[in-house]
């Protein structure tokens, strides 16, 4: 078994409910080959650097994934037949980033994360 | 974009191209063209808490392109031959996953 950090970018166009949906997918695949996901992370509807395939936009998710490397080959090969996803990246990592949420906060969860630093200003 | 280290990236060139290197081993030449004092710059990602090199983390590598999308040369931002590789591959990733650009017109 070995540690993978796995990025994909699904269509602009399908609703993030669908992009929920396939990430479960994508977890029954790795569970079903052994493996187990250890994170699941929606970073939301990021503008990318350049155009993909007409997109301006993708959602993007993220995936920790500790499973042997059979499950890891049939991700990729489902993925690259489903057209929803534009782009994927599986990375073999030593162990995982707990700071990487951290990042991703910074740009999507701000607006999240305030009120409910409010709400503790309130209760003191 | 600042890269902060402009001078040292100007000289550097200057002494490849005219093998200035050779010729100034004397010494008091070599000391009158350089007319300032230059800290010596340390490596960004050593130390204590130095921040960790990962494609994901778009903020950080922000840092180490130029306005144009280029890779910075470590030669300006002073990181260390092993991580200028490491960054450089992460920059690469990030590029590949459309959260920086490979150019900017």
């Amino acid at each position: 078994m070995a540690l993978y950090e796995h990025l994909l970018i699904a269509r602009q166009d399908i609703s993030a409910q669908a992009v929920d949906a396939l990430a479960t997918h994508l977890k029954t695949i790795v569970e079903g080959e052994g493996g187990k996901v250890e994170k699941q992370e929606y970073w939301g509807l990021r503008g990318l650097a350049y155009r993909i395939k007409k997109n301006r936009k993708g959602h993007y998710v993220l995936l920790n994934i500790n499973a042997p490397s059979g499950a890891v080959i049939e991700l990729e090969r489902q993925l690259k037949i489903n057209e929803d996803v534009l782009r994927f990246i599986t990375v073999k990592v030593d162990q995982f980033d707990v700071s990487s949420n951290k990042n991703r906060r910074d740009d999507n969860e701000t607006p999240r994360a305030k009120p409910e630093g409010e709400a503790t200003e309130e209760a003191a | 974009m600042s890269y902060g280290g402009n001078r040292e990236g100007g000289r550097d060139r200057e002494g490849g191209r005219g093998g200035d290197r050779e010729g100034g081993r004397g010494g008091d030449r070599d000391g009158a063209r350089r007319p300032f004092f230059r800290r010596k710059k340390t490596d960004p990602f050593s130390g204590a808490n130095a921040p960790k090199i990962d494609y994901k983390d778009v903020k950080l590598l922000q840092r180490y392109i130029s306005e144009r999308g280029k890779i910075v040369p470590s030669r300006i931002t002073a990181v260390s031959n092993k991580n200028q590789r490491a960054l450089a591959n992460a920059i690469k990733r990030a590029r590949f996953m459309a959260l920086l650009p490979y150019v900017v017109k």
